[in-house]
């Protein structure tokens, strides 16, 4: 080798030394945890070096699945020489994540925007409560650490979005939709079949779950089955609707199973098929979708999306599970908590009106208050009426007050529903009927810290 | 005697239809046999009973996009959707898909 040639390979090798040293540093930089969810910058993923055999520490560790035909050495070596990409570390990514690394999943990354809240422990059993306001990814992340230390475990504490989607995904070889959002789940599909990656699929509310995996051995990706988004106003998240913790943890463990099926090589059961789960009845049922369309928008013949688009507007929906609030009454239509609460401390007589759902009603309600679900209110108005008139009443024995003179105060949750139930009292005649703004949420954390929110 | 309809419904749409996740119908002799469709079928089920707003259910002459339809076990597209013709006995299958984890 000529002198040259010696500098040159010098020169080269010190460039990678640095870079490395480089990536090793950001990899301990200490993570600052934001409960308000900062942006960070992307963790580096270095090229994932593929292992020829396994060490003894691997065949201890991981001998009752090499005791198995179905894995064996070659399987678990394919586990261990797999990437995957679990999108969402909530009661999807809870089991699934821990099941994979448990499992001998050689690398995988977490992607999670949200803090831990302590609704989420229900179900999202990879946090606990001393992580409450840590970052979801890291924690997870740390949990994975724990678990095992044969598994090269990266945190993103980001959103995924379409600026940073692709990004995110290319050096992965198997992602997981454990997301929990309209907008994230055509987001992760459309990146998916960009960079060309199985995505297994789940979902679940209340006591019913769903599994799919798109994008796979020439089975339909979520477009050809769902081309166009639902309507945002038919959609309910899980901090609406609720969700049993057990039921997203089964699906997020069969997650875990397709994925392990796939990477080691024995293929997965639910390309162009649909698990339903209905924990109600305990009842499995699969199945038969159509087939990869040579019509879809993404991954079709001639493809109308060739890039990522906004999604947001695409589903009419925010990123989030969280409902948004909503302005649909004029101001002099509404009441904040501090009007509301100077009305209840002065006696004045009026009526409040609580229109959530029943269930939501029995976990907590202000005194005196008379529950109409809002979809039982069109058809339960005289009762509205009566109420209102007995409590106006209680100062006004003698005078006969008119229906537009009725004081009626309205609450929901979050001062949504309330709104919708205003125009339709003020529409039937009752001219007086205000909302509260903001809800029994802001009640809580305005007026009544003590007060419980859900 | 009209013709007998096996619906059910999943991933939450029975809660658009009286929290009964099967039902059993005998439609009216508007259904004509070896005639009526799909297409016939939704509206009926809207007037007669869907127990919660039609937009939640419909939009336009079909299914609101996230409803997944089932004609004996299979997914409609390949029976040729709202075209397709009912018989005696057929079981369709209404289910939301579920966006929550
Ligand atoms: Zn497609």
């Amino acid at each position: 080798m000529s002198v040259d040639a010696l500098k040159a390979e010098i020169e080269a090798l010190k460039k990678e030394n640095e870079a490395l040293k480089a990536a090793a540093r950001r990899d301990e930089e200490p993570k600052v945890l934001s409960p308000n969810g900062t942006i960070f910058d992307l963790p580096s993923v270095r090229e994932w070096t593929h292992k020829e055999s396994l060490d003894n520490d691997e065949i201890s560790r991981f001998s009752r699945q090499l005791l198995m035909r179905e894995i064996g050495v070659q399987g678990q070596l394919k586990l261990r020489n797999t990437t995957v990409l679990v999108v969402g570390a909530g009661g999807l990514g809870a089991p699934a994540v821990m099941y994979l690394a448990a499992a001998g999943i050689g690398r995988l990354g977490i992607v999670d925007y949200d803090p831990v809240e302590a609704s989420n422990l229900q179900r999202q059993i990879v946090h606990d409560e001393t992580r409450v306001g840590m970052m979801k990814a890291e924690s997870a992340k740390a949990t994975v650490n724990r678990l095992s230390s044969f598994c090269d475990c990266i945190a993103y504490n980001t959103l995924i979005e379409s600026s940073n989607a692709m990004d995110i995904i290319r050096p992965w070889d198997i992602v997981v939709d454990a997301t929990d959002n309209v907008a994230t789940r055509y987001l992760l599909n459309d990146a998916c079949v960009l960079a060309g990656k199985p995505l297994v699929s789940g979902s679940a509310l209340r006591m019913d779950g769903q599994l799919t995996v798109y994008n796979h051995a020439g089975g339909p990706c979520y477009r050809c089955i769902f081309p166009a988004p639902p309507p945002p106003e038919t959609v309910t998240n899980c901090s609406d609707g609720g969700v049993l913790g057990v039921v997203p943890g089964i699906i997020g463990c069969l997650q875990a199973l397709e994925v392990i099926k796939i990477a080691s090589g024995l293929g997965t059961s639910f390309s162009q098929k649909m698990l339903l789960f209905d924990a109600t009845s305990g009842a499995f049922r699969t199945i038969k979708l159509r087939g990869q369309s040579p019509t879809c928008a993404i991954c079709g013949k001639n493809p109308t999306i060739t890039d990522l688009i906004d999604y947001v507007q695409f589903c009419g929906a925010a990123p989030t599970d969280k409902t948004p609030a909503q302005t649909l009454l004029p101001d002099d239509e509404r009441s904040t908590c501090r009007e509301y609460s100077s009305v209840r401390m002065g006696a004045w007589p009026h009526l409040l009106l609580d229109v959530r759902e029943t269930v939501q009603f029995n976990i907590c309600s202000l005194p005196n208050s008379l529950n109409v679900p809002l979809k039982d209110l069109e058809r339960r108005l005289t009762d509205v009426e009566q109420a209102a008139r007995q409590a106006a009443a209680l100062e006004s024995s003698a005078i006969a007050i008119a229906k537009d003179a009725l004081p009626i105060y309205v609450v929901c949750r979050r001062g949504n529903d309330s709104q919708v139930a205003v125009q339709l009292l003020r529409q039937h005649g009752f001219l007086q009927a205000k909302d509260i703004a903001g809800g029994l949420e802001r009640w809580a954390s305005e007026i009544d810290p003590d007060f419980p929110t859900y | 005697m009209g013709l007998t309809i096996h619906l059910q419904f999943s991933g939450g749409m029975e809660l658009l239809f009286n929290n009964e996740k099967e039902k059993t119908v005998t439609l009216p002799d508007t259904f004509t046999p070896a005639l009526a469709t799909l297409k016939d079928l939704l509206p009926w089920m809207r007037d007669n009973l869907l127990s919660e707003r039609a937009e939640l259910f419909m939009q336009g002459d079909t299914v609101r996009p996230g409803i997944l339809v089932l004609i004996n076990d299979a997914d409609w597209e390949l029976e040729g959707e709202l075209e397709y013709v009912l018989k005696d006995d057929d079981t369709i299958v209404f289910i939301s898909t579920l966006h929550g984890g």
